[in-house]
């Protein structure tokens, strides 16, 4: 029952990546060409609204559907992982046009080549693991 | 309904976005796409190779159960959901990226000069496509989160080292659009 959940979830959200062109790596060029208000009011107004959704289920203790209390995570405090990384995460989102969420949308469409991205996705997670000890977090 | 063919407004999408982020942590997990791709590294044994990926990956199988249906969500989207796949970025967008050499800008969904099966024999996309894969996979773990991890879920619980992964997500798309992008194309 859980596992059909995760699965429709997922349905649900490669669907709105795929018809939102948000899987669109023309829409990410434009995006930080500033030629387009459209990336920027999706991820503003989902921002707006998770704040919100988040503040309330705070403030009043909102249980999960299985009863469960919602807890969330804080990130780790740190400055250098967050810029470095975010960088070069920066650099591969505008060069492949894609962030991780789409790469699989994008292979549900049946665009092959992006296979390759999701390739390199994963070495890149794989060399990070082998270097993470020797790299300034 | 014949809305549900046409490309989704901003104003649909973000809060559908929301929508999911909110459905994940009502079934007691959180919105993020790329912690996927080390679950992925230690199922093909990266756990002998390196710490980092010695954990209980198995716990971890709900957020593969999202893959899957990402990818069957992009299935239905392109094939039931849409007739014209062409994306109607500004014309100001498609003439700069026709001088870069794009020719498919504004007729497609995917530059065909990247993506096409063509494209895949040609050694400069080819390298293109794993460079960029290499960088995404790379730095999201390296900051602990991407576009879903951090600039949805870290910055909708108000978290300061989402903030700075986001402004370093930006400054590394502009450099790379603005100052490599003339370089490469």
């Amino acid at each position: 029952m859980r596992t059909l959940s995760y699965l429709f979830i997922g349905i649900f959200f490669g669907i709105v990546m795929y018809k939102s062109e948000a899987a669109s790596w023309f829409r990410i060029y434009e995006m930080f060409q500033f030629q387009s208000f459209h990336m920027y009011g999706i991820i503003g107004s989902a921002l707006m609204l998770g704040v919100l959704g988040v503040q309330l289920i705070k403030r009043n203790n909102i249980k999960s559907f299985f009863g469960e209390p919602i807890k969330f995570v804080p990130k780790d405090k740190g400055f250098t992982r967050y810029i470095v990384g975010g960088i070069i995460f920066g650099l591969g989102w505008a060069l492949a046009g894609s962030c991780p969420g789409p790469i699989y949308t994008l292979i549900g469409a049946g665009y092959v080549s992006i296979l390759v991205v999701l390739l390199g996705a994963i070495l890149g997670t794989f060399i990070y693991g082998l270097l993470q000890k020797k790299l300034p977090h | 309904m014949e809305w549900i063919f046409e490309p989704w407004p901003w104003y649909v999408a973000g809060p559908l976005i929301a929508l999911i982020m909110f459905l994940l942590i009502f079934v007691g997990k959180q919105f993020g796409m790329s912690s996927n791709l080390r679950t992925m590294c230690t199922m093909c044994g990266a756990d002998n190779a390196a710490d980092f990926f010695n954990f209980d990956w198995k716990a971890q199988r709900w957020n593969l159960v999202v893959v899957v249906g990402a990818v069957i969500g992009g299935f239905i989207g392109a094939h039931f959901l849409t007739n014209d796949a062409a994306v109607a970025i500004n014309p100001e967008t498609i003439a700069t990226l026709q001088d870069l050499g794009f020719s498919s800008a504004g007729n497609a969904y995917l530059p065909d000069e990247l993506f096409s099966i063509d494209a895949l024999l040609n050694m400069k996309s080819l390298a293109i496509l794993l460079i960029g894969g290499l960088l995404i996979g790379f730095g999201a773990r390296y900051a602990g989160g991407c576009t879903s991890g951090h600039a949805i879920s870290g910055l909708s619980n108000l978290q300061l080292p989402s903030l700075i992964a986001v402004i370093g997500f930006f400054i590394g798309g502009l450099f790379m659009i603005h100052v490599l992008f003339p370089l490469i194309f």
